[in-house]
């Protein structure tokens, strides 16, 4: 009787490891990148919008301030999205023919609310609050990146748990002066930041709370 | 040697006597006729036992889809569990397979650090027992989670919450000791398939048959080389295996014996789940081996000194359960504490479970003391009512501990009852059909006893024969 395997067997064999083994390298390879990628991040994919609102253009060009409607951001644990009333405090007087704002209009004369897409939407279970952020000396652009440059709003983190504990078990590198706060333009870590960062979370008495009870209440 | 020899029929029925771990007249070759006869018969005369086993299998694996179905689309509020007993049949089912599972590991790896002669055609037998009662234990743990789906975050991998298992917690070490052992047992059973595998690979009749065990047996060509290598690596995975043993069933018992819980919070578990543990496991080796050496004949092979030392193990490591339950009453006492006291009079008679523990003790202690009786351990019939007394038994021990210690704990107002629904029980069920299924397909598939290693005890009888006619 003929021999059971071919002699091709034994280079079936050696490749049959080696797959296997490049096979569970790939998949773990494959995974981390579809974590990391945009795909799953939604990192720096502009969402489209109702209308194309653009920050760029109200913050570089105009140099409105943050808190021009973003009001509640100081006191609150909701920055705030405009009412359609912030926006007609100057498209009521400006562009007031123009076809990109038509739905703004069409908002202030039914009473029916804009809808916007969120951008950075955290799940349910993570409770964040703006206020404590903005006191204890974490600016806008630390999180949401150059606001002032983008002519569609993207977002410029994952919002990863890891990015969140990151900066929590290490908050002097990230914390700056409170008059800084809504200079799109600061940059952080700031140049002196080793000898500023632990002066300020001394002088802000900024925690490195870690605690599930932080976030998750 | 061909398959079709005659003298693979020839032995069939004698039996050896009480003494001998082998019958009379077996060579090499028949040893191995017989056995891989098992695997090499028509399919049309495989015993009609085991094709209704298998469709009785076959029905309770649907059982076990449509409950897990179930289950994973309406939660596990489908089961009986609740406030304050939220660990019932799922936490008691799965005890009691990973227990069932380690009578197998006893008889492969502690018995040949032991070198007792008698493990050798039950230990292939009850490894794969091992492995597929520790398939069907390992699914409890996630089918009892509210979340199964969330399961995997059980497992230390680097992920984006930075957050990792909670290492005090026994169930995380549960994981570890359930997954460790699956694959230790799966590794030690597949190394000892190896050379048989190769037999059956040099005995299979065609083509398809030859290339299936020959890719199994892994070019194995028996060589002194191997054998050398081979005998070290099986005898470094007994050593491996055996604390595995001893520490997977007590990191089972730290699940109970770590929480404050009156009748849990008792440092005898590690030691007494373990005994309990080769108990029921053994009673299973006999409820599975006794029909089977029936059905195929293989007195000769499994012979009554096998049942009986099994019966003695049983006995032995049912008098250690019995000093367990001993201890803990005696401790409830000597304790003095008030909760203490009140969990064993809880479990003997003020709930209403007091019958569940007089069942146990009626299992697990009264009725196995007639393994006394060399009578009785010779006696099969009687053999095989005992090992499934002792399988309910030791199901019933998991249940008084589990549940009876939950009803009625510190706070009086939390009292409650348990009470299974259908969904308890067909889960249960599907698992049992499961593990049938699988032990089925086991003997239909592969040499059920081990055949190199009965060429070895052929080879010893011989010797000492040998030596016995020189003198």
């Amino acid at each position: 009787m003929a021999q059971v395997f071919h002699r091709s067997a034994n280079n079936l064999a050696r490749i049959a490891i080696a797959v296997v083994v490049l096979t569970a390298i790939g998949i773990l390879c494959a995974a981390y990148l579809l974590n990391a990628g945009s795909t799953t991040t939604g990192v720096g994919l502009a969402i489209d919008q109702h209308v194309p609102f653009s920050h760029k253009h109200h913050v570089a060009d105009d140099g409105i301030d943050c808190r021009y409607c973003h009001g509640s951001v100081e006191t609150s644990k909701f920055a705030g999205i405009p009412s359609t009333e912030t926006c007609m405090s100057c498209h009521a007087q400006i562009w007031t023919n123009a076809a990109m704002l038509e739905p703004v209009r069409e908002s202030f004369r039914s009473g029916k609310s804009l809808q916007w897409t969120r951008v950075y939407d955290l799940p349910d279970f993570v409770y964040f609050d703006h206020s404590i952020h903005v006191s204890k000396g974490i600016g806008c652009s630390s999180c949401h990146g150059r606001v002032d440059q983008m002519p569609l709003t993207y977002k410029v983190n994952t919002l990863y748990m890891q990015w969140c504990v990151e900066c929590h078990r290490a908050p002097e590198r990230h914390v700056r002066p409170r008059d800084q706060i809504f200079n799109p333009a600061y940059l952080t870590p700031a140049s002196n930041q080793d000898i500023i960062g632990p002066q300020l979370v001394a002088q802000y008495q900024v925690q490195s709370l870690t605690d599930c009870v932080t976030c998750h209440r | 040697m061909t398959p079709e020899d005659p003298r693979s029929t020839a032995v069939a029925t004698l039996d050896p006597g009480p003494d001998k771990v082998i019958g009379p007249g077996h060579d090499f070759g028949t040893v191995t006729d017989q056995i891989s006869g098992v695997v090499f018969r028509p399919f049309l005369k495989t015993p009609p036992q085991l094709f209704l086993g298998f469709a009785i299998g076959f029905v309770l694996i649907n059982l076990f889809l449509i409950s897990i179905t179930w289950l994973f689309l309406r939660g596990i509020g489908i089961w009986g569990v609740n406030m304050p007993v939220a660990w019932g049949f799922a936490i008691i089912n799965f005890v009691w397979w990973i227990g069932i599972g380690h009578a197998g590991t006893l008889i492969s790896a502690i018995l040949l650090l032991l070198k007792q002669d008698w493990r050798t055609s039950i230990n292939r037998f009850a490894e794969a027992m091992t492995l597929f009662a520790v398939a069907c234990a390992g699914m409890f743990p996630i089918l009892h989670l509210g979340r199964p789906w969330l399961a995997y975050w059980l497992l230390p991998y680097p992920n984006t919450m930075w957050l990792w298992p909670q290492p005090r917690s026994p169930l995380i070490w549960d994981v570890f000791a359930v997954s460790t052992y699956a694959t230790i047992s799966l590794v030690f059973w597949f190394t000892g398939l190896i050379p048989d595998l190769a037999t059956m690979r040099d005995k299979a009749g065609n083509r398809t048959a030859q290339k299936i065990y020959g890719s199994l047996a892994l070019g194995w060509r028996g060589s002194a080389k191997h054998w050398a290598r081979y005998q070290k690596a099986y005898l470094l995975l007994a050593g491996l295996s055996t604390p595995l043993v001893i520490s997977v069933h007590s990191v089972v018992s730290f699940d109970f014996s770590v929480a404050t819980l009156p009748g849990w919070h008792t440092t005898i578990f590690p030691p007494y789940f373990v005994a309990g543990a080769i108990y029921s496991g053994f009673a299973m080796v006999l409820t599975l081996a006794i029909p089977v050496r029936r059905w195929y004949h293989l007195e000769d092979l499994i012979t009554m000194r096998h049942i009986e030392c099994m019966s003695k193990v049983m006995l032995g490591t049912g008098l250690i359960v019995a000093y367990g339950y001993a201890m803990e009453a005696f401790m409830a006492w000597y304790s003095s504490g008030q909760y203490e006291r009140y969990a064993f009079i809880n479990r003997v008679w003020a709930g209403g479970y007091w019958w569940t523990y007089w069942l146990l003790i009626l299992c697990n202690i009264l009725i196995p003391q007639l393994l006394w009786s060399r009578r009785v351990r010779m006696s099969i019939p009687l053999v095989f009512v005992i090992s499934l007394v002792v399988n309910v038994g030791m199901w019933l021990e998991r249940f008084v501990i589990v549940v009876t210690s939950l009803t009625r704990d510190y706070v009086p107002s939390s009292w409650g009852m348990y009470y299974p629904t259908f969904w308890d029980w067909s889960t249960y069920a599907g698992t049992i059909g499961l593990f049938i299924t699988l032990m089925f397909l086991f003997i239909r598939g592969l040499p059920a006893i081990s055949i190199f290693e009965m060429r070895e005890v052929v080879h010893q009888n011989a010797e000492a024969e040998h030596a016995h006619r020189d003198s």
